[in-house]
């Protein structure tokens, strides 16, 4: 029956829907992309139109400085392409704007989730379980070690850690899209109101996720502040900034990360980190296992990161599926 | 041992030597006894459990998760120990409560070969993923987190308060969990009896005398430096032990002269090889390299022990016959010492001479004529100076002969080029930024590659795999453990270097496995040798 699947054929540059000569997440420039999210390592620039959630093409314009060819697809909506596919739009739960992509052709259903995962999150609505024949997922964090803890109590290991050293700062490295956006928002749920501050090269995407009406609370800007004004506080940077000559400024800064790499302590040491914070936006063994099941496709087409080991759980439990080898994926900071 | 675990835990996310020795200090301050002296013991590997092997943890592994899940899962984490502690299954709900560190010492230590698979899985039941890691790490015997005794030490004598002189001393002769050693720091007790104890007493060591500086001969007095290790006789309640330098017992290595004194003593001199091969004088002392074939051995073969025969050349005597001799003048020490040598076997024991001479210049002339490759350079004592512990000020000089020389501490290690692909042979090595004891840390100062021989290639190559602590790519970083005697041209100021300076064509000398690492030289002594 798979056989049958002729019109959607992964190739190395993305994922390409041959009668409606489109492409998903294509990792070079093509005449019609569809875009499951803002991460870069998934939506491009230099695409002729671009069909994306309102969310990502805002995101995409804030890094590419121009919206030309964009065309909005709201979640729920159905999107007519050529060669009678339709695409339609749902919640992927990674980050603002995120989605997988159902594609419809002739009574075959095919889902490509993009990244995703499993968690609440107050900044996206939550993953949807759609059933689908073949089902494009991520693995990122597709091996049996990585099981993230509930959110709560990495808050409560980085606001104990700021308690306990009131002279000093904790220095949260997280991705600029996405994740530090999430950190703030699950550190005003935990109760902490204090203004959070900011690297540089983060505020403008905090700005838009407030536009979208995703509260942030107060936050400012480390170069507008005095290190005494830093003292007991918590600042936001991208990993890039981490080790770098820019938090010298910072008064003894406890260095901290917020990545669901987290999880091994090689990786956290690598880093410099001192205070390891397991946080992902993606799916973790249990939730990709568990995903699977639930969507019960025949079968699954594995992406994007340690694909081997969710293969191997595939076959441990007779589930038909097939590693793809897609370029230009990296591992986000996450 | 959830206390344990998460000291372990912050450990192994902690860089800075002065933020471990506040953390293990923290430790020792607020952990009842038993617990804080086994955790000092695991700290630093003194504990043993050989029914737990990696292969343990392994079978155990296997028979809970599928093989193929296991090893892709232990290949990317890199760490058999932390792989297994993420891995195993949550424990069922109504498990027991967590094992203090006693309780689980006590646990591990009945374990037999064919017990540990049901008794080994029990205790993981009762720990979360943090407390397995340490754990497994306590079990085998493999923390590899960077804890030298010797900062254990220095980190116990920061959380009491006392002098780490004490400590050391103390510290040998003790097992775990160091009962005596709390009771006297931490409960206000009289110090272990030492009396009766076959015990290492810390070595006093030199300053290097500066370029330039001149020492009054009617204070001072010369003896020959020599080029062997420096090592620490005791004979006491029966037994003789040799100590390193570190206060490692090298007797195993050395059984020729640990037979050979029998008399109660302690004593310090300069361990060497008998024989005139490789630049030595005639029936007097070889060159290090001799010595070396010596070095490291737990066995000694009859033919080693004939081919490179091994004897003390006596610097001081601490203890003679029961009484104490470290408050008294040098110069009355060593009359002590020179009646005292009379009676132990010539053929393992001569005296380092006095080196006489009519005035500074002329001791200058010859520390430069002195042709021996044994000689390292002269050493120069206060007459009246008594023996304290470690380095004091204006007590003891050493006058090396070649000025630019310098121990460093091997920092990384990368893997080497052309036939040399397989062996780590690249080396980084670093200084410290101040005293070691009050946190200060290595930096880089510059890197080599050595191994001149296959053995010593091996040596070293061996040394890095099992001393790892980090891994970036094709570099390892090491524990730090190591001291290698660096040969250099010239050292220029650099301000690209976070060291500050940069060495012209360093290149390793020699090995330094007597050394400890804190004893390496610091930064200073590196600048002092800038001459533009
Ligand atoms: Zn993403
Ligand atoms: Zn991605």
């Amino acid at each position: 029956m798979i056989a049958d699947f002729g019109w959607i054929r992964p190739e190395p540059h993305g994922i390409h829907i041959l009668p409606a000569d489109s492409w998903i997440d294509p990792s070079r420039p093509v005449d019609r992309a569809l875009v499951t999210h803002g991460h870069a390592d998934h939506a491009r620039g230099g695409h002729g139109t671009t069909v994306a959630t309102p969310e990502t093409l805002a995101i995409m314009k804030l890094r590419y400085f121009t919206d030309e060819g964009a065309t909005p697809a709201s979640y729920g909506e159905t999107i007519a392409l050529k060669g009678g596919v339709s695409a339609t739009f749902i919640p992927a739960g990674h980050v603002l704007g995120s989605a997988q992509i159902l594609l419809e052709r002739a009574g075959e259903r095919v889902i490509v989730t993009g990244d995703y995962k499993r968690r609440p999150d107050p900044t996206c609505p939550p993953f949807e379980v759609t059933p689908c024949d073949i089902f494009v997922t991520e693995a990122t964090f597709g091996l049996p070690v990585f099981v993230h803890p509930p959110i709560e109590e990495e808050m409560a290991k980085l606001l104990q850690r700021l308690a306990d050293n009131p002279e000093r700062c904790v220095l949260v490295g997280a991705y600029a899209l996405g994740k530090a956006q999430r950190v703030i928002a699950e550190l005003r749920r935990a109760g902490h109101v204090a203004p959070i501050w900011l690297h540089g090269a983060m505020e403008r995407m905090c700005r838009l996720y407030e536009e979208f009406g995703i509260g942030l609370g107060e936050l400012r800007l480390v170069s507008d502040a005095r290190k005494e004004d830093l003292r007991g506080g918590i600042v936001i940077c991208p990993p890039s900034a981490l080790n770098d000559r820019w938090s010298r400024r910072l008064p003894d800064p406890i260095t901290a990360m917020a990545s669901g790499w987290m999880r091994v302590r090689q990786r956290a040491r690598q880093r410099n980190v001192e205070l390891p914070l397991v946080i992902s936006d993606h799916a973790d063994w249990h939730e990709l296992t568990r995903t699977i099941e639930e969507v019960n496709p025949a079968e699954s087409w594995i992406t994007h990161g340690r694909e081997e080991a969710l293969l191997r759980w595939c076959e441990l439990n007779q589930r038909r599926a097939r590693a793809l080898a897609l370029v230009g994926y990296e591992d986000e900071d996450d | 041992m959830e206390e344990f675990a998460a000291l372990v835990d912050a450990l192994v996310y902690t860089t800075s030597r002065n933020a471990k020795l506040a953390l293990i200090a923290d430790y020792l301050r607020r952990t009842p006894d038993p617990d804080r002296g086994w955790a000092l013991a695991a700290l630093t590997e003194a504990l043993d459990f050989p029914a737990v092997k990696a292969g343990t943890i392994r079978a155990l592994m296997h028979e809970r998760i599928d093989p193929v899940l296991w090893t892709l899962s232990r290949d990317f984490v890199g760490d058999t120990a932390e792989t297994a502690s993420l891995l195993w299954p949550d424990p069922p709900r109504e498990a027991e409560p967590p094992p203090s560190l006693g309780e689980t010492i006590a646990l591990l230590r009945r374990m037999t070969r064919v017990s540990v698979m049901t008794d080994l899985p029990r205790l993981f039941d009762r720990l979360d993923s943090t407390g397995r890691y340490a754990l497994i790490k306590l079990a085998t015997g493999a923390m590899r987190i960077g804890i030298s005794a010797r900062l254990a030490k220095v980190a116990f004598a920061q959380a009491f308060a006392v002098p780490v002189e004490d400590v050391e001393e103390y510290w040998h002769g003790i097992d775990a969990p160091y009962q005596p050693l709390f009771d006297w720091a931490a409960h206000g007790r009289p110090p272990p009896d030492t009396e009766n104890l076959p015990l290492f007493r810390p070595f006093m060591l030199a300053h290097p005398l500066e370029d330039g500086e001149e020492l009054d001969l009617d204070d001072y007095v010369a003896e020959w430096k020599w080029d062997g290790i420096r090592v620490q006789l005791v004979h006491a309640g029966g037994e003789t032990r040799v100590f390193s330098r570190s206060g490692d017992d090298i007797s195993a290595t050395f059984p020729e002269i640990a037979a050979a004194l029998d008399i109660p003593a302690v004593l310090d001199g300069e361990l060497l090889v008998r024989g005139s091969h490789q630049g030595g004088e005639a029936g007097g002392a070889a060159s290090f390299n001799a010595l070396q074939q010596r070095l490291g051995r737990k066995t000694v073969s009859k033919k080693m022990l004939a081919d490179y025969p091994a004897f003390v050349r006596l610097y001081d005597a601490l203890i003679v016959e029961g009484e104490d001799l470290r408050a008294l003048p040098w110069a009355e020490r060593r009359a002590r010492l020179e009646v005292f040598a009379n009676r132990l076997p010539q053929e393992r024991f001569d005296l380092s001479a006095v080196v006489e001479a009519a005035d500074f210049a002329a001791l200058g002339t010859i520390r430069d004529s002195a042709r021996d490759e044994a000689i390292e350079g002269l050493m120069l004592k206060r007459r009246d100076s008594p023996y304290v512990a470690g380095r004091k000020t204006g007590l003891w000089y050493k006058w090396k002969r070649d000025p630019l020389l310098i121990d460093c501490v091997l920092m990384y290690a990368q893997r080497g080029s052309g036939k040399r692909s397989s062996f780590y042979s690249d080396y980084t090595f670093g200084c410290w930024d101040g005293d070691p004891d009050q946190g200060a840390e290595l930096l880089p100062v510059g890197k080599a590659y050595f191994g001149f021989t296959d053995e010593e290639l091996k040596f070293l190559d061996r040394y890095v795999r099992t001393h790892t602590v980090n891994r970036f790519g094709p570099v390892r970083e090491t524990d730090r453990s190591l001291v290698f005697e660096v040969a250099f041209d010239s050292v220029h100021a650099s301000k690209r270097h976070k060291s500050g300076v940069a060495m012209r064509f360093p290149r390793i000398s020699r090995i330094r496995i007597d050394k400890p690492a804190h004893e390496a030289d610091r930064l200073d002594t590196l600048k002092a040798l800038i001459r533009d």
